[in-house]
Order: C-alpha cells, then sequence, then structure tokens
C-alpha cells in the first residue's frame, strides 16, 4: 500500500474514493479490481523507478484534479483547427473522452462497427476485450484501467478494407482541473486494413487536464493498420498515453507519432507485442519539444515468436528548457529465432538549456537473430548552417531548413499527403528562431 | 568593386591573413595563387563571413559598403558567392527547395518580388544548360550521392542562378577531372561580364589555361608577395613556389 503517496499526492484520495464509488454502483469485473489492486501496489511513478528515472512527475501530482468528466460541447476555437485539410476521412470528434455518436465526412461503409465502450463494456463479444492485463507494470494503465468509463471500441470486420482514414479527434477542455481516462479498444479482423489518424488538442488555460489513455489493439492474422497519432496540446495538459498492440500471424502495424510543443507532460508508452510468427511492425516518431516541456517516449518491441520484423525510428529536436527522454526496449524471447529488429534514435539539442535522455535497451534470449540500434544526439551542423547562410538563406530560414530536413526521414513515411503536409506546416510553426538559443 | 586594406585574420589564436591588400574592379578575373596553407581558403573563407574566423585588423569594401559588418547570409544577398572548396551534402532539404528559398530570400532583399514557380523552373532549366549540369535536382537532396565533380558543377549552377557581382572559387579545380574542369571553366566563362569579377583560388595554373586572368597574385604566409598578370601563373608552373618563398624570408629578415 501506498501510505505516504495517500497523504501526499491529493488525487491518490480521490482514486480511492472513485473506485468505491464505482464498486458500489455495478459488481465491477475482476479486470477492474485487478487492476485497481496492482494500481495500489505500484501507486503513482517516482524516480525511483527504473522506467520513470528520468521522468519526474512529483509537480504535476502536487494540483488537484476532479475525476468527474461531465460532457461539454466542443470549443469552437478547437474544432475550427480540427480538420485535416485535405483530407479525405471518416471524422469522430472525442470531448473529454467522450464520442458523440456523430461521423463527419460520409457515412461508415459496412465491415466497421464503432460504439461508446460504455454502451459495450459488459456485452458478451466486446467485454473479452476490456479483460486484458498484459500491459506489464504501467502504473498509469493499471490505474485507467481501474478507473475507464467510456473510450471508443472500433471494429472492421474480417477481409474489408476500409477505404478512408478514420480521423480520431480528441479534444479536451475543462473550467476545474480534470483527470480524463479515456479507455479504447481497436480491432482488426483476419486479413481486414484500417488506417486511424488521431489528433489531440486541448484548450489553454489556467485549468490542468491530466489525460491518462489506455488504447488496446488486437490485429489478427494478415490483419494491416497504420495508425498516426499527432499530440499537439496546450500548456496545462498532461498527457500520458499507453497504447498496447498485439500482433497475430503476418499482421502489419505501422505507429507514426508526432509530440509537437504545448502539453506540458507527454508520456508515451507503446508496446507492440508480437504474439505469432512472421508479423511486421514499424514505429517511427519524432518529438518536438520547447519551453520547459517533458517529453518522454517508451517503447517496448516484443518479439515473442520466430520471423518477426520490427524497425523502430524515432527523432527528437529540442528547443528551449525542456527535457526529451527515449527509452527504446527490445525483448526477443528465446523462441524467437530469425528476429529482425532495428531501432534507431536521433536527435538534434538546439538550446544550450535542453537536454535529451536516450537509452536503446535490447535484451535478446535467441540466438539466430539480426538486431542492431543506435542512438545519437548532435547540434546543428555549422558546416551546413554556412553553407545555407552563404547563399542568402537568412539564419532562421537556415535552420528551419535544417530542422525539417532531420525530421523529414519520419514525416517522409507518412501515408496521406494531406497528413505529412498538415504535421510539416506544424512542425515548420513551431520554429520561428525564438525557440532556438 | 572590392577593396581589402591591410587584412589580418586568425582561427582560434593563430594568425593566418597578416596584411592583405587588394583591390578588385568590375569586369576582372583575379587569381590567387600560392603553396598549401598560405591563407587562400581562409581569405575566401574570411570574405564570405565564416564565423570562426575573426578579422583583427583592416578593411574589406564591397561596392561602397562595410562587407566585414554584413552577417554571411547579407554578404551574399548584397552579390557575393563563395563556390566552396567542400559543397556540403544536406539529406532532406532538396536542391530546389534549397535554390528557391535562396532566390526568394535574396529577392526579398533587394525589394524584388518573388519569381512564380513557372518563371524559377523556366530560369533553373536555361541556367543548367548554360553550365551544361544535367543532374536531377528535383527530389534530390543537397549535393547527397553527387559526385566530386557534380557538386562543382552544382556550385557553379547557383553561381549562375543567383547572378552575384563577386565570385569567390576557392579551388574549384581541386578533384575535377579535366573533362568537368573543362565544363565548369566554361560555364564561368560565359557568366564573365563587364558587370562582375571573379577571384579564382588555385593551387595549380591548369584552371587558369581555361579561365584566363587579368591579374594573378601570391600569397605566401598570409600575405600577398607578388603580383602580376597571367605570366606570372607560367613562371609559377615553371619555377615551383620555392624561389617566391625565399624572397619573401629575405624581405622579413630584412626588415
Amino acid at each position: 500500500m501506498n501510505a505516504l503517496q495517500e497523504q501526499t499526492i491529493p488525487l491518490y484520495g480521490k482514486i480511492v474514493d472513485k473506485y468505491h464509488e464505482l464498486s458500489a454502483k455495478d459488481k465491477p469485473q475482476l479486470a477492474r479490481q485487478s487492476a485497481f489492486h496492482k494500481f495500489q501496489l505500484l501507486g503513482f511513478p517516482t524516480i525511483r523507478h527504473e522506467d520513470w528515472k528520468y521522468t519526474n512527475i512529483t509537480r504535476f501530482l502536487k494540483d488537484e484534479y476532479a475525476l468527474e468528466t461531465s460532457v461539454v460541447a466542443p470549443p469552437a476555437q478547437l474544432l475550427a483547427k480540427a480538420a485535416i485539410p485535405g483530407l479525405d476521412c471518416y471524422q469522430l470528434i472525442l470531448v473529454n473522452g467522450i464520442w458523440d455518436g456523430k461521423i463527419a465526412g460520409s457515412p461508415l461503409p459496412k465491415g466497421i462497427e464503432i460504439h461508446r465502450v460504455k454502451d459495450v463494456l459488459n456485452k458478451p463479444g466486446f467485454a473479452e476485450y476490456f479483460a486484458n492485463e498484459n500491459w506489464g507494470n504501467l502504473h498509469f494503465a493499471a490505474l485507467n484501467a481501474a478507473l475507464y468509463t467510456d473510450g471508443l471500441f472500433i471494429r472492421v470486420s474480417a477481409n474489408v478494407a476500409i477505404d478512408k482514414p478514420l480521423h480520431i479527434v480528441h479534444l479536451y477542455t475543462s473550467d476545474h482541473n480534470l483527470l480524463v481516462q479515456p479507455r479504447h479498444a481497436w480491432i482488426v479482423d483476419r486479413n481486414a486494413e484500417l488506417s486511424i489518424i488521431e489528433t489531440t488538442q486541448s484548450m489553454s488555460g489556467e485549468t490542468k487536464i491530466w489525460v491518462n489513455g489506455l488504447t488496446e489493439i488486437f490485429l489478427n492474422g494478415d490483419a494491416k493498420l497504420d495508425h498516426v497519432h499527432l499530440q499537439t496540446a496546450s500548456g496545462g495538459t498532461r498527457l500520458v498515453q499507453q497504447t498496447a498492440v498485439h500482433q497475430k500471424k503476418q499482421s502489419l502495424y505501422n505507429n507514426y507519432t508526432f509530440t509537437l510543443p504545448g502539453a506540458d507532460l507527454v508520456r508515451n508508452d507503446l508496446q507492440a507485442r508480437l504474439e505469432e510468427d512472421h508479423t511486421e511492425t514499424h514505429l517511427y516518431g519524432l518529438y518536438l519539444t520547447a519551453g520547459d516541456q517533458l517529453v518522454d517516449n517508451h517503447t517496448l518491441v516484443d518479439h515473442q515468436r520466430p520471423h518477426c520484423f520490427s524497425n523502430e525510428h524515432y527523432k527528437g529536436v529540442l528547443l528551449g528548457q525542456s527535457t526529451g527522454v527515449f527509452n527504446g526496449k527490445v525483448y526477443v524471447h528465446r523462441a524467437a529465432q530469425k528476429t529482425n529488429a532495428f531501432q534507431q534514435n536521433n536527435n538534434l539539442v538546439i538550446s544550450k538549456k535542453a537536454t535529451i535522455d536516450s537509452k536503446p535497451e535490447l535484451e535478446i534470449f535467441a540466438d539466430d537473430v539480426k538486431c542492431s540500434h543506435g542512438s545519437t544526439v548532435g547540434q546543428f551542423s555549422e558546416d551546413a548552417l554556412f553553407y545555407l547562410r552563404a547563399r542568402g538563406i537568412g539564419e532562421a530560414a537556415a535552420k528551419a531548413l535544417l530542422i525539417n530536413a532531420f525530421a523529414f526521414d519520419v514525416t517522409d513515411k507518412l501515408k496521406h499527403a494531406a497528413v505529412a503536409e498538415f504535421i510539416n506546416q506544424q512542425i515548420s510553426h513551431h520554429i520561428p528562431v525564438n525557440h532556438a538559443g | 568593386m572590392l577593396i581589402i586594406r591591410n587584412l589580418h585574420a586568425e582561427v582560434e589564436d593563430k594568425k593566418i591573413l597578416k596584411g592583405i591588400n587588394l583591390t578588385v574592379n568590375a569586369g576582372e578575373v583575379h587569381a590567387i595563387m600560392g603553396p598549401n596553407g598560405s591563407g587562400k581558403s581562409s581569405l575566401a573563407s574570411v570574405l564570405a563571413g565564416r564565423e570562426n574566423y575573426q578579422v583583427t585588423e583592416g578593411e574589406v569594401i564591397f561596392e561602397d559598403k562595410n562587407l566585414l559588418d554584413m552577417a554571411p547570409e547579407v554578404r551574399a544577398r548584397e552579390g557575393v558567392f563563395l563556390a566552396f572548396q567542400y559543397p556540403i551534402e544536406i539529406p532532406g532539404v532538396s536542391n530546389i527547395n534549397f535554390l528557391k528559398t535562396a532566390i526568394s530570400e535574396i529577392r526579398a532583399y533587394k525589394g524584388q518580388p518573388p519569381l512564380d514557380a513557372k518563371e524559377f523552373l523556366r530560369l533553373s532549366r536555361e541556367k543548367q544548360k548554360l553550365v551544361e549540369f544535367d543532374a536531377q535536382l528535383v527530389n534530390r537532396s543537397l549535393n547527397e550521392g553527387f559526385s566530386g565533380g557534380e557538386k562543382k558543377r552544382n556550385e557553379i549552377f547557383q553561381l549562375a542562378m543567383l547572378e552575384p557581382s563577386l565570385s569567390i572559387l576557392d579551388e574549384t579545380d581541386s578533384g575535377l577531372d579535366i573533362d568537368a574542369l573543362r565544363i565548369v571553366s566554361q560555364g564561368v566563362n560565359k557568366l564573365r561580364s563587364e558587370k562582375n569579377a571573379f577571384i579564382i583560388i588555385t593551387h595549380y595554373q591548369r584552371l587558369l589555361e581555361y579561365i584566363v586572368p587579368d591579374f594573378v597574385h601570391v600569397l605566401y604566409n598570409g600575405r600577398i608577395v607578388r603580383s602580376g598578370t597571367k605570366e606570372l601563373a607560367l613562371e609559377l608552373e615553371e619555377k615551383g613556389y620555392d624561389w617566391l618563398k625565399e624572397e619573401a624570408r629575405e624581405k622579413e629578415t630584412a626588415i
């Protein structure tokens, strides 16, 4: 038990109360009970936990947060910026983790069903997706699983390829400090195909919003999912996002995570569990951090079976007094022979006051594998900067060109030109010289 | 166009240039020769504004303005162009985007309207042809994967696009085979006019057979120790630099 945390962290007591309130209404599922006990055991992470060594969240836990999420109308300001220009898609808007049931763009085609988690979580055929607990010792995932009430359930039927991407817009707004815990379950059945683009935005203001999201993704045999997440929240927002992906035979999962300036804290835990043979996984990430942001990307590629391929490339650009953390774990089980696992993390530290902690972690128990990893930290190339300036390009424009060039390896991988364009613009928008120095 | 007076410069407290005097007028081509380590490339770097060089004495006047007060990009916009000895590869920045950005910043500086895409394309085709540079530039990163010769030709192509009044060619001939040398030289010769000037830095006389200079200067130990016409280059080719080094040393001891 965490007696100390109970006394020092105001949120802790509220969590206990909320759990009892939820349990009083309905007899809690075993999974919820067990998650709550796990959270009680783990408590909030501190820098004494290896996985949180460089990510000190104490200051964010000093604020008090309410746990009640009421349905709010999406603020016009956020809605105006929500759409990705030129992207033909099905758009869903979630405000504080709650979907209003509407789909903009065109009606959904056959073969895909979308529900509010609230409506399905106890139903047969759905409940099983919320009974998992296989995200290891993730403190915040346990907390989410103990207290979640809503989110998005998406399922694509076997052999269906959805023609257009789903654009899931997450908007967060509140007039009081709030902890929001959306939980999503997305299933792509056998030989089906889906493309998901998530964008996250929040209102800036005095109020603090903590989003503790948990997304579980299930890819059955030969399924394909392309998954983009663009995190561009405002100051006052704290984002903790756990994503656990379960890959079956010959499935393909592509993840592209972009974290841009804004949120005070971003912690992503992305776990790809390669549970059957011949899977393919690509994890691309770009974090551009500014101000006094703390942005931490923890990834795990768990090679459980033979003949799987994984490739990971995360790039970081650090401005202001921001701190970046990259921790990339690749675990190759004894059974996972003929594994190909590659990992690369490159960082461009632009400001003298910015820091990056980059840590590749490879644990390999099979003997016939091909694995590599690399981590670099550098500054602007003075030679490149001078070359550009010697052609009449001002310092600011030259730096912007070089940052965009650095990010290019990642943005280049995006499948939809409109999304790439949108993200590139956001990147350019965040790199005036006043961030640097 | 360019007046250099008593220019002294150093890198990390090491004195490199020790009193350069040079006047370049519009329409002239000046060759600067000299043995390795004499300060030739340093002079080019100082003129272009490379920041690790400290000017400790002297002045450089370019078209009646103090060149040394200007940031590198301002010098470029005013019309100074340095063709790099080692052009930089920049993955992720496309050749075309790079040139577009450069041209639009230079035009904005001069108060000219931006070039539209069509006009830019026409101009770049025309200039590529002029300097016989047929490399595919669209969708290719700046200098990435270019051979040594292609990089140098890309420099001359950029020169043609930006139309500077003063071009400084820093050992553009190094690493070029005879065909590339001829093409690069022909490019420069086509770009020569009454209105612009060239400073050609070279180690060998070979380049000067193609680009005939009006003046030849020999730089040694941070100073110009001898100036003459193109015949001086031939004399150097024949006799090497030793006799000039000897002379320079004698002068120094005499002082």
